[in-house]
């Protein structure tokens, strides 16, 4: 527990709407605690902003311990702030010192519009997730979950890919604003079980013709993504979705075809 | 005064739910897509439900105010979810399950639902592995369990710290198949601000988008409302920042009865508070209670000092001392009440004497650094990043904090409230915990009434109201609720007075926290009985929400949700004054035995109390349901 | 057909596309290199191998349709996917951004791959129609009388005494120029840049990568481009010096 507060410099980006233009403001912070959190500093200064009669400046959070995905908050020009492995809420304010200027920006890539400040709409992801990221099982319908065993291996690297809170930060550190760590990480996850080989290259296939339809730029193997991603989802995935994808589109090519459907 | 009927099935235990399954009324499967029914919610429960709802072929529309159904608070869950499968062959059994449970709950539960539960969990770890859940495997490839506080049995199913982000995702993509499909409509950043009663029964909602501003009017034919719990009150809590009790507050002033509002469980392993910006308490999973143990120093003289200079003789591992046969793995209330009393006592560790330790040195040297990091790796990485402390080295400060909330909308067994069409499921009903929930059972409700009760028992409801028969949204009863809610609105929007809404939230969290938390007593809550009318009335006069009501504004969500906080904590006060023993999660200082264990009073208080809201500025009514124990003997809870 | 659609069509076909073609160019320019390397043999040796490779008539034809072929489907792909690329990442940039994962490389394909374009084309009308250069084009050069047999796979293919065009001297005299021999090193110096990144990407888009060799590969990757950097830059700078006359 420390006791030494000091003062830093915000500079934020405010916008008051979707398409509305916007600019950076600097607003200063005093009385800052190095045990405080990112975010706390910043409801600090939005209390203070409130009283002034300034609007406060709206960002996305909610669990602020790193797992629902909510925060997404460019730091000093990197996503989620100067740790690695860390969320934006899990940042606090002993990585910063008296009289730091931190500029604060929202997500840049247009299939994640700005819906006011900091906040983003990521609403993309979830329609990626609705184009396959699912096995189709009725509830009810399941058979005893100890009929099929899966090695353990196998169950830890589909939970390292599991382990994706959906935050956009990989979508954001891209220079391409490609969604493939997120969109990998998804299909291995379901891709990897003995559940989801029966939809497999239906899942893939889907999953990428949507994220491609919603704007998303293509990866150029730059690995900015999995150094900037909360979870360190690792870019392996990528490579096991491209060779996935690969498979399925050739597979998807090869297929018998029955008499007469052709017609 | 409400009717409670429990409507419990009559008939020997085990098979009230078969039976009731068997003898309840079905829809005509070409019926059901003429009937709409609203979720609210799309945590564990609300997801589950919206997506098995949807299969059946409901038309289904889900309410979230999150960004994302993803992000509800579900996903924070990190230590496991119970089920009664005995893979690990140790005698565990669907009775077990019910009996620990209720147990655990200081008998304050309904026998029939908690047993069901326990019926249901087998099928839940099913339903979720085949969804492509990853949950911990043992080599030979079969699902691995671990122990969890209250049990005696290895029966919690875990994907490694995040149990509940997996379970949630896993639900999620259920709903998204159901959202691909066309059979869920999904609104996010949609908040419910009132529920619409029709004829008594309730058929809609209002909603105000939290992006435009827009209020709009939602009918249905059954309203499920599944938004989780209330502990945020507290304003410090292990809840994220958004969770909310403004959807079965207003339920409440529709005429829902709210349950039990005092039950409020304390999490004993939490990282201790810092200083007064803070906005959220962080949970250390109980798993960690596996390996950890919990001490402090003897003598209050030592409690600054370094921990590892206190020597063996010069520690009390109270937990392991008092509590022998469960040690370190108590239940929750009852770890957390221990924490309370040595602190109390001027042995708390740290700055602030506000914690214990929670030491892993024995295992370390058992297990090495690297066996402890296998299994609780990023639990020490999150303790790091928030105390800048190495947890290898150094034991961790732990203290309890608020976590749960056992309290919540009264319902049946059919998860009705007592207002026809109002379902409510998941932490949102007051229904299977009673007075404490064990660990790794909250998961297993809400999946449970999800999956497997509420795709029954809404049928047997809408059995009885006539296809089509829905009112329209434009009906004067929508139209009223909709009015109304725009006025609190812009009302809230006008006072632009002195203080942010943080600064109410953060005084009525203390005084909740000093006379409704860990211990309460008449004294304290008759003070805060005083004190939270005052704040509200000052809250009314003097809050300043900046900004508008037509974008997305952040200060007049929460204004709105700690509005509604203003008056829960309130009839939680009062509730915890009414509720004349100790039980669980509600501990009044007047009644324990000399170990300052709880002290329940079996003949006057085994029954649920459901309050009913009279209207503004009168008393609420304590209606009560009677608990009847057919089946478990009601005795002293004993973890010694 | 659906295969068609898929590798045209979807971001990862045409990576799949540009990665296929890559390894084409590549295995192209691996081998130009060798052959070129010759120069620093007898006359004729690399003689004998232009002859050679002039005399396949219909066959090498068909290795330049599908060079070609290769060679706009890459730059197409690439330009397609960078276009929309650059429409996804919005108008409005980071005022701050940090790199953090990305190579040097990598982070300047697209302006490397389009001066090896360049390039390429000068290289085009430099040793091949005779455009840039006439006055040292092969074809305006005395002819080469080979000294002895030339063997490709122990046959005999240019027989001694044929007469050939003299491809050294058209290089030796090309390069003579300090601006071309500059040009060339530049640019093969960008290409070797361009391969450091696509050569290891290219593992990646096939899916063919995880992170226990990534480091094992990148070097390889390194001292390969290294090499061949090397190898092209040897050709223009013996020249400039003197070396190779
Ligand atoms: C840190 C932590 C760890 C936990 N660990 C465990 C564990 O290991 N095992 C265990 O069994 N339990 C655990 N629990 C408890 C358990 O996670 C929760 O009780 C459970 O997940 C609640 O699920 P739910 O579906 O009822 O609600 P939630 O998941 O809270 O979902 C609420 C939903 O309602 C929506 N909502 C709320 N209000 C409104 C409104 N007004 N309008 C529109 N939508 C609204 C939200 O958007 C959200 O979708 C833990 C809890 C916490 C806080
Ligand atoms: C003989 C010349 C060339 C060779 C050998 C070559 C080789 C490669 C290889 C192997 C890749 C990696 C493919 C992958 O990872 O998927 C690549 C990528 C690329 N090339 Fe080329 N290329 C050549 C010329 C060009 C030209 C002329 C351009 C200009 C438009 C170009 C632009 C690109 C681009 C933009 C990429 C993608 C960047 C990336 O994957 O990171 N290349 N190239
Ligand atoms: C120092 C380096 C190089 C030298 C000395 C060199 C030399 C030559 C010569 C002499 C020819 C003509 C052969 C003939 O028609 O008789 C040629 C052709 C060609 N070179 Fe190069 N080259 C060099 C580098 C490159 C590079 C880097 C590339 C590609 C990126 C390249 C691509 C080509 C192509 C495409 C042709 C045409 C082949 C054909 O006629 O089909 N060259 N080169
Ligand atoms: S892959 Fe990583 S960065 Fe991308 S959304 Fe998932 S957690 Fe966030
Ligand atoms: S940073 Fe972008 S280029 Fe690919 S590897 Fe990651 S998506
Ligand atoms: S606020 Fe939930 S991950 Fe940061």
């Amino acid at each position: 527990m420390s006791t030494n507060t000091f003062s830093v410099t915000v500079r934020v980006w405010r916008q008051d709407g979707p398409g509305r233009p916007g600019a950076f403001a600097d607003y200063p912070v005093a009385g800052v605690n190095p045990d405080m959190s990112f975010l706390e500093m910043l409801d600090v200064l939005n209390d203070e902003l409130t009283m002034k009669g300034i609007e406060p400046v709206a960002f996305a959070h909610d669990c602020r311990e790193g797992i629902c995905g909510t925060c997404s908050l460019v730091i000093d020009g990197k996503p989620h702030g100067p740790h690695h492995g860390v969320a934006s809420c899990q940042t606090y304010m002993r990585s910063y010192k008296d009289g730091d200027v931190i500029v604060v920006e929202p997500y840049r890539a247009r299939p994640f519009p700005v819906v006011k400040d900091l906040v983003t709409d990521r609403s993309a992801f979830d329609k990626i997730q609705q184009a396959g990221g699912f096995i189709s099982i009725r509830t009810g319908s399941a058979p005893e979950a100890n009929s099929v065993p899966v090695p353990k291996e196998v169950a830890d690297l589909a939970m390292d890919a599991a382990q994706c809170i959906g935050c956009g930060a990989c979508v954001a550190a891209c220079k391409n604003s490609s969604a493939m760590l997120f969109v990998a990480a998804k299909v291995s996850h379901l891709g990897l079980l003995p559940q989801g080989q029966p939809e497999r290259d239906r899942r893939v296939l889907a999953m990428v013709s949507t994220m491609d339809g919603l704007g998303f730029g293509s990866c150029t193997n730059q690995y900015e993504c999995s150094a900037a991603c909360p979870k360190l989802i690792s870019h392996d995935f990528i490579a096991r979705m491209n060779r996935d994808y690969a498979k399925a589109v050739f597979r998807s090519a090869f297929k018998p075809v029955a008499a007469g459907a052709e017609a | 005064m409400a009717k409670l009927d429990s409507k419990v099935p009559p008939g020997e235990l085990s098979g009230k739910w078969r039976r009731h399954k068997a003898d309840i009324r079905l829809v005509n499967p070409a019926n059901k897509r003429k009937y709409e029914v609203i979720v609210v919610g799309a945590g564990l429960a609300g997801s589950s439900a919206a997506a098995s709802l949807a299969e059946m072929g409901y038309k289904v529309s889900c309410f979230v105010f999150h960004d994302s159904p993803r992000r509800a608070h579900s996903i924070a869950a990190q230590g496991g979810i119970n089920a009664a499968k005995n893979y690990q062959n140790d005698g565990d059994s669907v009775y077990r399950l019910f009996y620990d449970t209720i147990k655990g709950g200081d008998y304050r539960a309904r026998e029939a639902n908690v047993h069901r539960l326990a019926e249901v969990s087998v099928n839940i770890i099913d339903q979720c592995v085949a969804q492509g859940v990853p949950f911990a495997r043992e080599y030979g490839g079969l699902l691995d369990n671990r122990s969890f506080g209250g049990a005696q049995v290895s029966r919690t199913f875990y994907a490694r710290g995040q149990t509940g982000q997996q379970l949630l995702l896993g639900a999620y993509s259920a709903l998204s198949k159901g959202i691909a499909s066309g059979g869920i409509t999904l609104h996010t950043q949609s908040e419910m601000l009132d529920l619409v009663v029709v004829d008594g029964h309730a058929k809609g909602i209002i909603v105000r988008d939290l992006v435009t501003g827009t209020i709009t009017r939602h009918a249905a034919d059954a309203v499920i409302l599944a938004t989780g719990g209330y502990g945020n009150v507290f304003n410090l809590s292990t809840y994220a920042r958004g969770s909310n009790a403004t959807a079965i507050w207003r339920a409440y002033k529709r005429g829902a009865c709210f349950a039990n509002p005092c039950y409020t469980q304390i999490h004993p392993t939490c990282i201790p508070v810092t200083g007064d910006y803070q906005s959220k308490l962080t949970l250390m999973s109980e798993s960690l209670r596996n390996d950890g143990r919990i001490w402090v120093p003897k003598r209050k003289e030592d409690r600054l000092k370094p921990p590892a200079s206190i020597p063996e003789s010069d520690r009390d591992y109270y937990l392991e001392r008092i509590y022998p046969s469960f040690g370190n793995l108590c239940p929750r209330d009852v770890a957390s009440r221990a924490a309370k009393r040595v602190c109390d006592e001027g042995r708390g560790v740290g700055i602030s004497g506000l914690g214990v330790y929670l030491d892993f040195a024995e295992s370390i040297g058992r297990l090495g650094e690297s066996g402890v990091r296998e299994r609780y790796g990023n639990l020490f990485d999150i303790y790091k990043e928030i105390t800048n402390e190495n947890a290898y080295k150094v034991p961790m400060r732990i203290f309890p904090a608020v976590h749960y909330t056992m309290g919540g909308l009264w319902v049946d067994y059919n998860l009705m409230s007592n207002v026809p069409g109002l379902f409510v499921l998941g932490e949102a009903n007051f229904s299977d915990h009673g007075a404490n929930r064990l660990g790794a059972s909250a998961l297993m409700q809400g999946l449970g009434d999800g999956y497997f009760v509420i795709p029954y028992t809404v049928g047997d409801y809408l059995a009885s109201q006539k296809p089509g028969s829905r009112p329209s949204a434009d009906s004067q009863e929508f139209k009223t609720a909709e009015v109304e809610v725009a006025l609190t609105t812009s009302r809230m929007l006008s006072i632009k007075g002195k203080e942010p809404v943080s600064h109410y939230h953060k005084r009525l969290g203390q005084i909740m926290w000093q006379y409704c938390g860990m211990a309460r007593n008449k004294e304290g809550l008759e003070k805060a009985l005083q004190e939270i009318p005052a704040l509200r009335k000052e809250f009314w006069e003097n809050v300043h929400v900046p900004g508008s009501g037509d974008t997305m504004n952040q200060s007049l969500e929460r204004a709105g949700r700690v509005a509604d906080f203003l008056e829960l904590g309130e009839l939680m006060c009062r509730d915890a004054l009414a509720r004349e023993e100790s039980c669980g999660g509600h501990f009044r200082e007047e009644h324990q035995y000399p170990d300052g264990e709880c002290k329940r009073d079996d003949v006057n208080f085994a029954h649920v109390a459901a309050w009913e809201f009279a209207g503004e500025g009168k008393d609420p009514v304590r209606n009560t349901e009677p608990l009847n124990y057919e089946t478990v003997k009601m005795s002293v809870r004993n973890y010694k | 057909m659906d295969l068609a659609r898929h590798l045209l069509r979807s971001t990862l076909g045409r990576k799949l596309i540009m990665a296929g073609t890559g390894v084409v160019l590549i295995g192209f320019v691996v081998g130009h290199l060798v052959g070129n390397l010759q120069v620093f043999e007898d006359p004729d040796r690399i003689n004998g191998y232009a002859h050679f490779l002039q005399s396949l008539g219909p066959v090498l034809w068909l290795v330049r349709i599908f060079l070609l072929v290769c060679v706009v489907l890459h730059i197409w792909s690439a330009t397609v996917l960078s276009l929309e690329s650059m429409k996804a990442r919005g108008s409005e940039p980071y005022r701050v951004k940090k790199w953090i994962g990305a190579t040097f490389a990598s982070r300047y394909m697209r302006g490397t791959g389009y001066v090896v374009l360049a390039f390429i084309l000068y290289h085009l009308a430099h040793f091949t129609l005779g455009a840039a250069q006439p006055a040292t084009f092969k074809e305006n050069l005395p002819h080469y009388v080979m000294k002895g047999d030339y063997h490709v796979l122990g046959v005999t293919v240019v027989r001694a005494g044929a007469e050939v065009l003299d491809c050294r001297q058209m290089v030796i005299g090309g390069f003579k120029n300090p601006v071309v021999a500059l040009f060339y090193m530049v640019a093969v110096g960008l290409l070797s840049l361009h391969l450091l990144h696509g050569a290891e990407s290219l593992f990646q888009t096939f899916g063919w990568k995880n992170h226990s060799w990534e480091r094992g590969l990148r070097a390889v990757v390194t001292l390969l481009c290294a090499a061949y950097f090397l190898g092209n830059l040897a050709i223009p700078g013996s020249v400039l010096l003197g070396m190779l006359r």
